[in-house]
């Protein structure tokens, strides 16, 4: 209930500006489309990427968008804990009887991130409009679960590497290099990548199991990377864990957190 | 007078050199993002050895100059001196007796320097250590870049000074801060080489200032074209930028009223 005030204050006060709204919303969308324009003309020069065409790397891309735009939204507020351990401003909101993490999402629930999701969605449509893929019951699940897991799975990634920041505090742009990185590298096909990087941001950080393996599910293709098929069904097993991870880590920097003192 | 400007130009340094682990995180994200880029961008010599002139060792080192100089030229901009507008600050800033823009442009590039110092090098000798990259052979095309950097840093300057000037007109000015920070990426030559694009994109993002500020000093680091004419692009728009944010100053301090008392 408090929730939903503090998250319909947050949103009305976006709207206050009608026209500086729609140009952030733009800004959104364009980045987003800027990105595609990326893979686009990377395809101009060579047919495939890892194993893919560009239909199906479309499809990668769109799918990792939705996911990322949603959790962008919804915990991409936690980048500025850095500042609030720092002013001590997280003192007042552990002194409410609320949970911080939602305190501090809810207060700065970015809206004009549907500007990029909605972008994502429409680069979506014209995938599956223009694609040939032979539906199944359990492809079309895949399909409509996979920007619910995707977002479990980068909200899990945020929340572990905002953690992080309870015992960085000076640090606190760490994480972005493991959450956009996270964007950047869920948008292609995890097959291009290899050694440590692919080890690293496919499998510890699961970003392998956001986009790619749900396509290849969807578009019923073998792992290019030749990994038993079962994983490409594993995305919702795979973001409970993740979840699981991101809570112990957050409650276990909250415990650690005794305020920077003055 | 110069003296004023030479002191500003050193606390812009010492401002921006303080904050040492934030520096760290900015930098740890650079190189992360350069290794996932590099990958990337070397899938298109899955079927050809050469592609629109570039070849891996040429593109390898584009993405590492390109991740070196987003701290130097902050290619998504910044609104410290929209924010002084804004909040009215502005006005004493035009009290002092500096010029407005050149304060600025002092500071910069004490910021610059630094960020040249520590976020330039590191990306560039960790894609040195980890890759084999084509870097300038002659003193003279290390000059040559060592220039067309100062210039990229003069183009993205002005850029930012007029985006921040909007400020004096419009209350939330960073709508437009955000649109300039959605297609700055991709026109500076940053996102992929501009000479992947179609001909009819290549001239027309060339006909924007934002390659003088990324692709235009990586294309002379790896020995692309001769170096004259980069450089006289990036002047040119120097010149026209600079010029542009000192009309667009006086109008502005023209029909500034400042509040209270």
């Amino acid at each position: 209930m408090v929730y939903r005030s503090l998250l319909a204050a947050s949103v009305r006060s976006q709207l206050a500006y009608p026209a500086s709204f729609a140009l952030q919303c733009t800004g959104q969308a364009l980045l987003q489309l800027q990105n595609m324009v990326v893979i686009l003309v990377l395809f101009s020069r060579v047919g495939e990427m890892g194993g893919f065409t560009r239909q199906e790397a479309l499809l990668i891309f769109s799918l990792a968008g939705i996911s990322f735009g949603l959790a962008d939204m919804l915990v991409g507020p936690l980048d500025t804990l850095g500042r609030l351990v720092r002013t001590g401003t997280l003192d007042a909101l552990l002194l409410r009887p609320l949970s911080a993490m939602a305190q501090i999402c809810a207060s700065d629930f970015a809206l004009r991130r549907l500007g990029a999701i909605g972008t994502a969605f429409a680069v979506l449509g014209y995938v599956l409009a223009t694609s040939d893929i032979s539906w199944t019951p359990l492809r079309v699940a895949v399909l409509l679960i996979t920007p619910l897991t995707g977002l479990v799975l980068f909200g899990a990634v945020w929340v572990a590497a905002s953690a992080t920041t309870f015992w960085l505090v000076e640090g606190s742009e760490l994480p972005n290099a493991v959450t956009y990185g996270s964007g950047l590298f869920t948008s292609y096909p995890v097959s291009i990548f290899s050694g440590w990087l692919l080890r690293l941001m496919a499998f510890v950080v699961p970003g392998a199991f956001v986009a790619y393996y749900p396509a290849l599910a969807i578009l019923g293709k073998p792992d290019p990377l030749g990994l038993p098929t079962v994983l490409q069904y594993s995305a919702p097993l795979v973001a409970v864990l993740a979840a699981g991870v991101a809570a112990l880590a957050w409650r276990a920097g909250l415990r650690h957190y005794v305020g920077t003192g003055s | 007078m110069l003296a004023c400007y030479l002191r500003l130009i050193r606390a812009g340094f010492r401002r921006y050199s303080t904050y040492r682990q934030a520096m760290v995180a900015g930098l740890a994200t650079n190189v992360v993002f350069g290794f996932m880029r590099c990958a990337v961008l070397l899938t298109v010599f899955a079927a050809s050895a050469q592609v629109a002139g570039y070849d891996p060792s040429r593109t390898v080192t584009f993405v590492w100059i390109g991740q070196g100089l987003i701290a130097v030229v902050l290619i998504w901009g910044n609104a410290d001196f929209g924010e002084r507008v804004r909040s009215g600050d502005i006005a004493v800033d035009l009290l002092r007796p500096l010029d407005l823009q050149a304060a600025l442009l002092a500071e910069d590039l004490g910021r610059a320097s630094f960020a040249l110092l520590a976020r330039f090098t590191v990306p560039l000798l960790i894609g040195l250590t980890f890759f084999n990259l084509t870097l300038p052979s002659s003193a003279l095309r290390w000059t040559a870049f060592g220039l067309s950097v100062l210039l990229a840093i003069l183009v993205s300057f002005a850029i930012r000074f007029l985006l921040n000037l909007v400020a004096f007109w419009l209350m939330d000015w960073r709508g437009l801060l955000s649109l300039h920070g959605a297609v700055s990426t991709v026109l500076a030559g940053l996102a992929i080489p501009i000479a992947f694009f179609p001909g009819w994109a290549r001239v027309a993002i060339w006909a924007t200032p934002f390659p003088a500020i990324i692709q235009a000093p990586i294309d002379i680091a790896i020995g692309r074209g001769t170096a004259l004419p980069l450089l006289a692009h990036q002047l040119a728009w120097v010149v026209v930028l600079l010029a542009a944010g000192r009309l667009v100053l006086a109008r502005a301090t023209q029909k500034l009223v400042i509040q209270g008392g």
